[in-house]
């Protein structure tokens, strides 16, 4: 019966997976999975009606976009790391995982910003440029805020705050990182590879 | 890292220590920080309801414009800022956060809890939908308010043909609102996984609740639509983008597409929590419990999943392939399908119960005849060919009105008829009720009844006049007398609300004899809602006694009291068992200073004084950055 369920000693505040808080990113996860599904939507659709050739100057360089690939994708790999190690107490993995996020998101933000400067049309050129600025800017835009939480955990991490039992802000910062490096899988395979292969 | 809950009886000292607790203090900081559900909750309706006010006024000059052919009260410019007022305000400003005021209001109480999941969360999207509402509404201040039509077709809307700030204000208005929405609907969504009271499976749940819980994943998957959307628009206008820019490559289609596929979901967003009301409010005023409950939830929960397959029949008319449309018709059709469900399930509610005729009752009874009518003119433009004959005419107009009003309108102030007592401590007069509810009923259908006939006349929607002879006088002079009369029945309603507040005989718990779980409370609640926490035995907790659902029992008058602090019972999603203790935050000036930065920024983005965005979006990161910075640890942790 419920009243005697309750009487027994209950922990005091949710921890980690299926806290209140841990729900709430997955949900802010879903919705902006779902803006990033309708910005991919318009960019298959423009493609579709496109009269000439699509992209019109041909598929975008591979030269930065794919080590830069390489680069987030290892930044998931430190998180993860990082994450695994406050599970366990090891608060020196987890200052220095962090540090290393932040380091390897930085350098792809970098060198997104070099490769911008190589492109040979603008946002306003045509609805191909529109489309190619907009998705990958609103991709760097989530990374530079997932930087900014990773960064606010990480001064958190070394004024330990965190231990086994409490690391909600971690998980959840995790959780929104291992995110924004699907969303580039996304992108990346939508702008990228899919004009060589169609 | 642990506290016992040892179940405990309401006590007069208890009383005083939660509320000492709970309660929000006075003055300034309380105004502006409190986290309170209920408080809240009602600054929503009251709103929601002033922007009613607001889109009225509009349509009352609109309906005088038109009363007879070869007006000239308005210019065409200003029809024009009129009607797509009028449709962002009533679509966007008032349908839908009307309803979160009623589930910001109602959700703790009917499940048993001290709060929502997320209260600061809860405080900071009633901001956001003031100031984004304010900020829509301050376009008539420089004369140059939205004027393309609330679904706002490119090419109309680029910047070649529509210069100046008025769809500026659109796009960022709605941007700023979709904040509001989703982070609102995040909140509904955790409160339900992990606020409900122990024993309370989701079988168990009032419809009301299912309502708001679908229309909450609904948000999630289509507001973002609306987001990119608006950006586009925003990028086009301003940076010269080409996305709906046929010249430069772009679609305008492209537009149409994006704003459907969330306008459709929209329409049940703004329906299903409304239904919702209908389907636990019915039951009540028929003394038994709803016939069908489980058809009813599903009912719910498919019609929020199909209405992301029928987009495409607000687009029958743009050449796309038969296919296409014969497809999305068919799916249109399918959704008539839940819908029937819901309506057979309240028509056999009445005629297996016993009808108490309150005003609440008469306006269900009025819902259900104006969604009937809705629907079949629903079903009637789901068919291609009728489709486009019609399209763009005022029967169109008559058929969302019906929806609109029928499912919103009629289900709202039957809402606040049911539980402005609870909110208040007081009745509403029932006389004056009823007045109220046959002025407004007569005058609906007198007014929109014959926008069908003018539709089927040709008269399209959205022109400023009309020349005499084309035989569309008597029809328009019938539906302005109508929508007047309708008015004169919304001025009852709040004539009605006034003297309750002032005079209303007092309430008590529970003056209707409901079965759910929000009437075992004082009316109004005390700042802490439950003294000590229920537990949930059946689907009707306050009806256990007469009904023999089963042995199961809820208690109500024992169980834990949590009164160390702001406190609250956290359960396990499905099985709605005990895991936590869930610490709930103090109130706070966080949310309103962050809504404030956020404006700051879009007012920025508006003037492309792009020092002032920057510096709003600074302000948002540092209120952010100091909102979720952590407090005193908890002593227990």
């Amino acid at each position: 019966m419920a009243t005697t369920a309750v009487a027994r000693r209950l922990p005091v505040g949710g921890a980690g997976k299926g806290a209140t808080g841990w729900w709430g990113m997955i949900l802010l996860i879903v919705t902006e999975a779902s803006l990033f599904v309708y910005l991919l939507f318009s960019y298959f659709y423009l493609g579709s009606m496109a009269r000439g050739a699509w992209p019109p100057s041909g598929p975008p360089e591979l030269r930065l976009a794919l080590p830069n690939t390489v680069i987030l994708l290892l930044s998931s790999g430190a998180m993860w790391w990082a994450e695994s190690g406050v599970r366990r107490g090891a608060q020196g993995r987890l200052r220095v995982g962090l540090l290393i996020t932040l380091g390897l998101g930085i350098i792809f933000l970098a060198i997104q910003a070099v490769e911008y400067s190589h492109k040979h049309f603008t946002p306003a050129t045509d609805a191909y440029g529109s489309l190619f600025f907009t998705i990958t800017g609103f991709h760097g835009a989530h990374v530079a805020v997932g930087l900014i939480m990773i960064a606010v955990v990480t001064l958190r991490a070394w004024l330990g705050h965190f231990s086994e039992r409490r690391h909600l802000a971690v998980t959840n910062v995790s959780l929104y990182w291992h995110f924004v490096d699907a969303v580039w899988l996304a992108v990346f395979t939508s702008l990228y590879l899919s004009p060589r292969f169609v | 890292m642990a506290a016992t809950a040892p179940p405990a009886a309401p006590t007069p000292p208890l009383h005083e220590r939660l509320l000492r607790i709970w309660e929000t203090p006075p003055g300034l900081f309380g105004i502006l920080g409190t986290v309170d559900h209920k408080k809240i909750g009602k600054r929503y309706l009251v709103t929601a309801f002033a922007f009613m006010l607001a889109g009225g006024l509009e349509a009352a000059v609109m309906r005088a414009q038109l009363t007879a052919p070869n007006q000239r009260l308005l210019s065409p410019e200003t029809y024009n800022q009129l009607f797509s007022m009028h449709g962002i305000t009533m679509i966007f400003l008032y349908a839908s956060p009307i309803l979160s005021g009623f589930s910001n209001y109602i959700w703790p109480l009917m499940l048993g809890s001290r709060d929502m999941a997320f209260p600061r969360l809860n405080a900071l999207s009633y901001w956001l939908f003031l100031f984004s509402g304010l900020f829509i509404y301050s376009s008539f201040l420089v004369g140059q308010a939205p004027d393309r039509g609330w679904f706002a077709y490119a090419p109309l809307t680029e910047g070649a043909f529509s210069p100046g700030l008025h769809m500026d204000f659109y796009a960022l208005g709605l941007l700023f609102l979709t904040v509001s929405t989703t982070v609102g609907a995040i909140n509904f969504i955790v409160t339900l996984f992990k606020l409900r009271a122990p024993g309370m499976s989701i079988n168990r749940l009032p419809i009301f609740i299912w309502g708001t819980l679908t229309t909450s994943f609904a948000v999630l998957f289509a507001m973002p639509s609306l987001t990119a959307a608006c950006i586009m628009l925003y990028f086009d206008r301003r940076f010269g983008m080409h996305f709906f820019d046929a010249a430069g490559g772009g679609h305008p289609l492209l537009w149409q597409h994006l704003f459907w596929i969330f306008g459709h979901p929209w329409v049940y967003i703004v329906v299903l929590p409304a239904m919702g009301i209908m389907s636990d409010m019915i039951p009540t005023f028929c003394r038994r419990p709803l016939v069908g409950y489980t058809f009813v939830a599903l009912a719910t929960v498919s019609t929020g999943i199909l209405g992301f397959g029928v987009w495409v029949h607000h687009m029958f008319a743009t050449g796309l392939p038969d296919l296409s449309t014969d497809f999305f018709s068919a799916a249109s059709m399918v959704i008539t399908i839940p819908s029937a469900v819901a309506v057979f399930a309240w028509l056999a509610t009445i005629w297996h119960g016993r009808p108490v005729l309150r005003t609440p009752f008469l306006f269900a009874a009025g819902f259900i005849v104006l969604f009937v009518i809705g629907g079949v003119s629903g079903v009637a433009t789901a068919a291609v060919p009728f489709d486009r004959q019609l399209t763009d005419t005022y029967f169109v107009v008559a058929h969302l009105h019906y929806v609109l009003v029928g499912i919103n309108v009629f289900p709202v102030i039957a809402g606040f008829y049911y539980w402005l007592p609870k909110m208040t401590g007081r009745m509403l007069n029932e006389r004056l009720g009823r007045w109220n509810f046959w002025t407004m009923f007569l005058g609906f259908n007198l007014g929109f009844f014959p926008m069908h006939i003018a539709g089927l006349l040709g008269m399209p929607r959205r022109i400023y006049t009309y020349p005499a002879g084309l035989g569309w006088g008597t029809v328009n002079l019938v539906t302005s007398i109508g929508a007047y009369v309708f008015a004169v029945g919304v001025v009852l309603f709040l004539v009605n609300v006034l003297w309750s507040i002032r005079r209303g005989p007092p309430a008590g718990p529970n003056p209707w004899d409901a079965p759910t779980l929000e009437w075992a409370t004082t009316s109004p609640p005390p700042a802490y809602n439950f003294e000590v926490l229920p537990s949930i035995g059946s689907r009707h907790p306050l009806w256990e006694d007469r009904l023999a659902e089963g042995a199961a029992r809820s208690v109500l008058d024992r169980g834990p009291a949590l009164d160390e602090g702001r406190e609250t019972l956290g359960i396990t999603p499905l099985d709605a068992e005990p895991s936590e203790i869930l610490t709930m935050p103090e109130d706070s000036l966080y949310p309103f200073l962050l809504a404030l930065s956020l404006l700051v920024t879009f007012y920025g983005l508006l003037t492309s004084v792009w020092a002032l965005a920057i510096a709003g979006g600074v302000l948002v990161l540092a209120m952010t950055v100091g909102w979720l910075w952590p407090g005193p640890e908890p002593e227990a942790a």
